[in-house]
């Protein structure tokens, strides 16, 4: 295996022969070339436009001017909270697959080929069922429990007499402000609508219209696109990718040393836990890593299950909306108001994200090469 | 390795585990009591139930992605049962923001006329009708969309008050213009479209992708495969929608330039993005393939007199078909389904065409680019969705097409034959 010796080299003599070995080195130049050329294009020009305030400012100005901060922000979020969700799953699944499951096991077929189906379906069929699951159902029902017992609640407040809101009575604005303030519940945007209105203002209170109104404006909170949403997406697709390299890191742990510890009598959990485990933290490691690069790359999903292209402020809720690196550059390639003018822009958002991935990539690969270095062994 | 591994087993066993053992098995531990005493944990049992568990995740989400991307789709085969409903709901949405009834009721003629002036008065600032874009980031609730759709298409836009509801024979039509007044959900130039794409990217990404693993797998020295194949697979850590910025910058120009063409953007600069895509999946599958192919094969050629490019073009390549066979497959199924390359790389026409030279639509970008401004539960996004279960359907079909035939024949090949 070791010989430094090619399986087959170049014949002489034969032109046949030199076109059928020359061919594939061919073919590897140009895929090589094609690399380089994009790597290479990206960082020529991209890092003439990049400066330090491009790292740490905001957009300005319609996303024409100033710099990616809270895109770089948006993205290392979204991969922090796909990580947390993807790797323990990921984990435990191949910890199933080489450790407990046996060589026949159907179970184990089954979930290896849902682990397959995993990794060839389309990013942007999994942004549909973020869309379709996340957001619309399970989003939409914790919205519809926390307005219901909401309102169930208001309906008592309201009963009681002290209240200013008893049906019948007549309430000035200032009132029905003082009661929206003063109790637990949220009622932000209806104070907001309020403050139009005279200060003096009188107004007759029918308590079942004010429930009525108030529940007409239900405010979505997870019912809508946000960033936990976005990542537990994201999570869905990188899951294979953390499967398939905490498996290979599992299989270089020699069998011998499970044994080991087997006949000491340790119990399947308690080898796993102190001799496997341990073993293959570099290989969770590189499949955290590989997860994170493809999640970080990946905009199909995050279309519309939680990226905006401006915000106001930063994301501080697991609810709220984010940016996103490659978000971001999509919108700035091809739906800024002026293209033209922002490519400076663009060409330094692409260098920031294909910097972030490749670096990843680049540790991945050494952590990896690593491992099967010393599988060899 | 580590020298820490007897430490459980120094532990001393409980006792009362012997006592509800069969009496033979409690006089065989009585005489070696630590070797075929079983451990018997609930702790044990309890993480061993968890870890069957959390690993059925895959299987429980594959079937919830089928089941929710269809559920969605279906008043399309169903023939809009509960589309209705969901469309009245949009309906009265709008209708919710300017004109809602407040909760107070004014007192006197004077307030309510003021009021109401104000209220009807787009100009004035004292009575704010609430604002979907002040208050929420744009892409919020479905209120917002359908005034979004409202501000972008005008007040005439068909899509709150249609009353045929939508079935498959919506789809029958040469041109896709969700957005007209008579809306026409034509399939055709998108199934044209994604077609043409995959065709050009298989085109230029299969020859390339074997022939490098064919260099990487038999002639090029060990130093070099074990740098090259990295190297090859970094292109698969480029981001889709770089190699997408890549060949709207840059390909589109060479290519243009190149053939003299009218359109930027066209199946040509797609699929050659879309192959960039698909070169380092169908390069590693490949190289692995060929890699398995058993080197008695090879000896058994040489041995008869063949030359060594005569034995892995004829030989070696031959006994790994079933490999790059479903190498090929997964590259298809890569390019179909690739959104944001095909996004900003094929221009997005949606008028039916046979030429490679003009600008086409695909599935993938099609969803991408449209679902974001689309009113919940309108044909459109019925029909969105549609397209992204025909999606689902062909990956599955492709996945189960290389797991359980290709893997069989390969088998059997270097087995039996």
């Amino acid at each position: 295996m070791a010989k430094n010796k090619t399986i087959f080299h170049g014949e002489r003599g034969s032109i046949v022969g030199f076109f059928a070995t020359g061919l594939p080195l061919v073919a590897v130049v140009i895929v090589l070339l094609f690399i380089v050329v994009i790597v290479g294009n990206f960082i020529i020009t991209g890092s003439g436009y990049l400066s330090w305030e491009f790292l740490t400012d905001s957009p300005r100005n319609m996303n024409t001017e100033g710099g990616i901060f809270p895109a770089i922000y948006g993205t290392v979020l979204l991969v922090l909270i796909m990580t947390l969700a993807a790797v323990p799953v990921g984990t435990i699944t191949a910890l199933y697959l080489t450790e407990y499951a046996k060589r026949t096991s159907i179970f184990a077929r089954v979930i290896r080929f849902a682990v397959n189906t995993l990794a060839g379906i389309p990013s942007i069929v999994f942004g549909l069922f973020g869309l379709g699951f996340f957001i619309q159902t399970v989003g939409s029902q914790i919205d519809a429990a926390r307005y219901s017992a909401k309102m169930d609640d208001l309906r008592t407040v309201l009963a009681v007499s002290s209240s200013p809101l008893v049906a019948g009575k007549q309430a000035t604005i200032n009132d029905i402000k003082v009661f929206l303030q003063n109790n637990e519940f949220d009622w932000e945007a209806q104070l907001r609508e309020l403050d139009a209105y005279p200060e003096g203002t009188v107004a007759a209170v029918n308590t079942d219209r004010v429930v009525e109104y108030l529940s007409g404006k239900k405010e979505l909170e997870w019912g809508k696109p946000s960033l936990i949403w976005a990542a537990l997406t994201l999570a869905l697709l990188t899951l294979p990718v953390v499967i398939v390299s905490v498996e290979e890191a599992l299989r270089t742990v020699p069998r011998e040393i499970r044994e080991a510890s087997l006949a000491l009598g340790a119990t399947r959990w308690e080898t796993i836990w102190r001799i496997v485990l341990p073993n293959c933290v570099p290989g969770i490691l590189t499949g955290s890593i590989l997860a994170v690069s493809r999640g970080a790359g990946e905009v199909a999903p995050i279309l519309f299950t939680g990226a905006v292209y401006s915000l106001q402020e930063l994301p501080s809720s697991l609810s709220d909306q984010f940016m996103h690196l490659g978000y971001h550059l999509y919108i700035l390639a091809t739906q800024s108001p002026d293209v033209d003018a922002t490519r400076p822009l663009q060409y330094a958002t692409t260098l920031v994200l294909l910097g972030l991935t490749l670096a990843l990539n680049l540790t991945a690969i050494m952590l990896r090469s690593r491992l099967r270095k010393r599988k060899m062994v | 390795m580590q020298s820490e591994q007897p430490e459980p087993s120094n532990q001393p066993r409980p006792a009362s585990d012997a006592e509800d053992q069969p009496v033979a098995a409690r006089l065989v531990a009585a005489q070696h009591p630590p070797l075929t005493q079983k451990k018997r944990r609930i702790g044990e049992r309890l993480i061993e139930l968890g870890i069957y568990s959390v690993s059925a995740t895959s299987i429980i989400f594959i079937f919830l992605i089928f089941l929710f991307v269809f559920r969605e789709a279906s008043p399309i085969f169903f023939g809009g049962a509960d589309g209705g409903k969901k469309d009245t709901a949009v309906a009265t949405a709008p209708a919710t923001g300017p004109t809602t009834p407040p909760i107070i009721s004014n007192t006197t003629a004077d307030d309510t006329a003021e009021l109401e002036s104000e209220q009807y008065n787009p100009e004035a600032e004292a009575l704010p009708t609430p604002q979907p874009t002040a208050s929420n980031p744009p892409p919020a609730t479905p209120q917002d969309d359908a005034e979004r759709a409202r501000k972008i298409v005008g007040e005439g836009y068909p899509i709150l008050e249609h009353e045929s509801p939508v079935n498959v024979s919506y789809l029958a039509y040469d041109n896709w213009q969700p957005n007209s007044e008579h809306p026409r959900y034509g399939i055709y130039p998108i199934i044209v479209g994604t077609l043409k794409t995959t065709i050009v990217a298989m085109l230029f990404a299969v020859p390339l992708a074997i022939l490098a693993a064919m260099y990487t797998a038999f002639f090029a020295p060990k130093w070099i495969r074990e740098t090259l194949k990295p190297a090859i697979e970094l292109l698969a850590g480029i981001p889709s929608v770089v190699l997408g910025f890549f060949c709207l910058m840059t390909v589109a120009s060479v290519v243009q330039t190149l053939f003299g063409l009218d359109f930027r953007l066209n199946s040509i600069v797609g699929g050659i993005g879309l192959g960039l895509a698909v070169i380092p999946i169908v390069y590693t599958i490949c190289d692995d393939a060929l890699r398995a192919v058993p080197g008695s094969l090879r000896e058994a050629s040489l041995a008869v007199g063949a030359s060594e490019w005569q034995t892995a073009y004829r030989v070696m390549l031959p006994a790994a078909t079933p490999g790059i066979f479903a190498a090929i497959l997964l590259g298809i199924g890569r390019a179909f389904g690739e959104t944001m390359i095909a996004l900003m790389a094929t221009g997005n026409a949606g008028t039916f065409s046979w030429s490679f030279t003009e600008p086409v639509r695909t599935f993938a970008a099609t969803i991408g680019a449209e679902m974001g401004e689309v009113v919940f539960g309108s044909p459109h996004y019925q029909v969105l969705f549609f397209l992204g279960v025909l999606l689902f359907i062909f990956s599955f079909i492709i996945n189960f097409i290389t797991e359980f035939y290709v893997k069989e024949r390969l088998i059997k090949k270097f087995r039996g034959a």
